[in-house]
């Protein structure tokens, strides 16, 4: 793991440096914007039971949706079309390290994406004389959520990164993915045909895997050790496939 | 120690299949410390690959690669460290600097950071890299990023140097500074090259090694390949007078000495036959001499020097010729 670092804050350095990075920031920036702005022209029509954080991050899959495709997506397509990760592999780094520093890198910005709308609240509290609006506890809640589910999110757009050199096709089998987990889940929870007996373990499983059920514990402040454990185990499975499918492509070239 | 070092490269019985198709058939080779050797073939000989399984990045089918003593396939992180590599078509990050590239590859490959800075300056010097340090490679000429590339491979001074195909698309001044590049690494690199371009491999190697089919066709110093493949020696005259009399008189001059081919003559009566002989021995003066003696009045006389393009072409025929007997004339093999 001794090239982790240096690979990490080349990735990081690339990032700082490219013209992209700032369009798709100010691009996200914008957007969420402007959801934050209908959130809180709704609050001043009528009182809501919920705090502006619960509704905003009940949102989450939005950008989820097109950030994390795009932020991911080059991420090792890009090597293998232009060749460049075959000077990199054969230097004394594994594949490993390869892998771990790229998604490192993409974790980051997503991170400190997420972390700038941050600013909105503080413009918020501010500029609002009513405290109520401002509950600190799904503000901090949704930010663990965010925090903790992107752990996944960013491992699946480095694994469909790793399936393709086209940066396209990545790109759209990480939305695809993405998609499906959260929507997909959501979408099983309610279909009939799993409340039958004999589906009752599957029916089990489905509700484990309910993204919109994690966020609404993170929001009231549950933080279940069960949740941390499925989006920590599947960066790790998505990490080991994304690991897996470089080596293979090496051995099948 | 006492013991002798191990060759810089020793490949025994590669193997290397790709879905179906043989990319490289039992090939064998060893290069000593030191020496530069040319890689030889035509498209698709398995040139690229075999310079892939000697990095590591391609896992082999079956055969051993040793590169100064270490497995490739039991120790890949020591041989990584022996190794500099340029892959072909030389790919380059496309928006980082010179400068920063070498520094990123610099700790990569495990230089530690105070010696990285004055290297770097060595390598940048070396391949005349100076002025374009802190451009943007993706805005370099070709010629650039092809020493960039080359900088990058000798960057770490690893004892071997692997390149596929370091001069294409050059032009010729730039040929000229890469082979000079190449040329200062003798003696303290082993440095091993592929290309197409052949007076250019002529003038560097130490040792050519033709491959076809994923075999060793012909290896050896271009004047031993010359040869060992063409087996003969062409002089070329333009002479006019009595023909009928000179496959006499040069047999007595030399009795290997045969006729291979006669022009037509020209208006002035002079035409163009060239002979040649299985010895190795300089005939033009005896040749002349007699020539003149038998009043054929000659207006040139000169030995034929083959160069590597034909016995390139001759080694890579025979062995087309070789695998495929009874099949129709074979494609001739684009070069």
């Amino acid at each position: 793991m001794k090239h982790f670092l240096t690979l990490l804050s080349h990735e990081l350095r690339m990032l700082l440096v490219s013209p992209s990075t700032y369009i798709a920031a100010t691009a996200f920036l914008f957007f969420m914007g402007f959801i934050f702005t209908g959130i809180l022209e709704t609050y001043t029509k009528a009182p809501q039971d919920t705090s502006p954080a619960n509704v905003f991050f009940a949102t989450f899959f939005l950008p989820v949706f097109f950030m994390v495709p795009l932020l991911t997506m080059k991420c090792l397509a890009e090597e293998r079309r232009l060749g460049t990760i075959e000077t990199l592999l054969t230097t004394p780094v594994t594949t490993t390290e390869v892998v771990l520093g790229k998604y490192a890198a993409a974790y980051a910005l997503y991170l400190s994406l997420w972390g700038a709308t941050g600013g909105f609240f503080y413009i918020l509290k501010r500029f609002s004389s009513d405290p109520r609006l401002l509950d600190s506890g799904p503000l901090i809640g949704g930010y663990i959520f965010i925090a903790v589910s992107g752990l996944l999110f960013i491992a699946i757009g480095v694994f469909a990164s790793s399936l393709s050199r086209n940066q396209a096709v990545a790109g759209i089998l990480a939305f695809v993915m993405l998609a499906a987990l959260i929507i997909g889940g959501r979408w099983l929870s309610e279909a009939t045909f799993l409340n039958r007996d004999g589906l009752a373990p599957a029916k089990a499983v489905v509700e484990y895997m309910q993204v919109f059920s994690h966020y609404d514990d993170f929001t009231r402040g549950v933080i279940d050790a069960r949740h941390l454990l499925f989006y920590f185990s599947g960066t790790a499975i998505a990490l080991i496939f994304s690991i897996l499918s470089v080596e293979a492509k090496l051995l099948h070239a | 120690m006492s013991a002798p070092l191990p060759p810089a490269i020793e490949v025994e019985h590669l193997v290397k299949s790709y879905a179906g198709m043989t990319a490289v058939a039992d090939l064998s080779f060893t290069v000593a410390r030191g020496e530069i050797i040319g890689f030889l073939g035509p498209n698709g000989a398995g040139k690229s690959t075999t310079m892939r399984i000697l990095t590591g990045y391609l896992p082999a089918n079956s055969g051993t690669v040793r590169i100064c003593g270490h497995s490739v396939a039991a120790e890949p992180d020591a041989v990584k460290r022996l190794i500099g590599y340029m892959p072909e078509n030389n790919p380059l990050p496309e928006d980082m600097r010179v400068s920063e590239y070498l520094y990123f590859r610099g700790r990569l490959k495990e230089i530690a950071r105070r010696k990285l800075g004055p290297r770097i300056d060595e390598v940048l010097e070396l391949c005349d890299l100076k002025r374009v340090r802190h451009k943007i490679i993706g805005q370099l000429s070709k010629g650039y990023r092809q020493r960039v590339g080359i900088a990058e491979a000798i960057l770490a001074e690893p004892p071997v140097i692997i390149m596929d195909e370091p001069t294409i698309g050059l032009d010729p001044h730039q040929i000229l500074i890469v082979r000079d590049l190449i040329a200062g690494l003798r003696g303290r690199m082993t440095v091993i090259i592929s290309s197409h371009i052949l007076p250019e491999i002529e003038m560097t190697c130490d040792r050519v090694l033709i491959i076809n089919r994923g075999r060793v066709v012909a290896q050896g110093s271009p004047a031993d390949l010359r040869r060992e493949v063409l087996g003969h020696t062409a002089y070329q005259l333009t002479v006019a007078g009595d023909l009928a009399a000179l496959p006499a008189l040069i047999t007595a001059v030399e009795p290997t000495f045969k006729i291979s081919a006669t022009g037509e003559p020209d208006a002035a009566g002079f035409s163009t036959v060239t002979l040649s002989t299985e010895r190795d021995e300089e005939f033009g003066e005896p040749l002349l001499r007699a020539l003149v003696a038998q009043n054929l009045r000659v207006r040139a006389l000169s030995r034929a020097h083959p160069t590597l393009e034909d016995v390139f072409l001759a080694a890579t025929r025979r062995s087309w010729d070789a695998k495929q007997p009874s099949a129709p004339k074979p494609p001739v093999p684009s070069v």
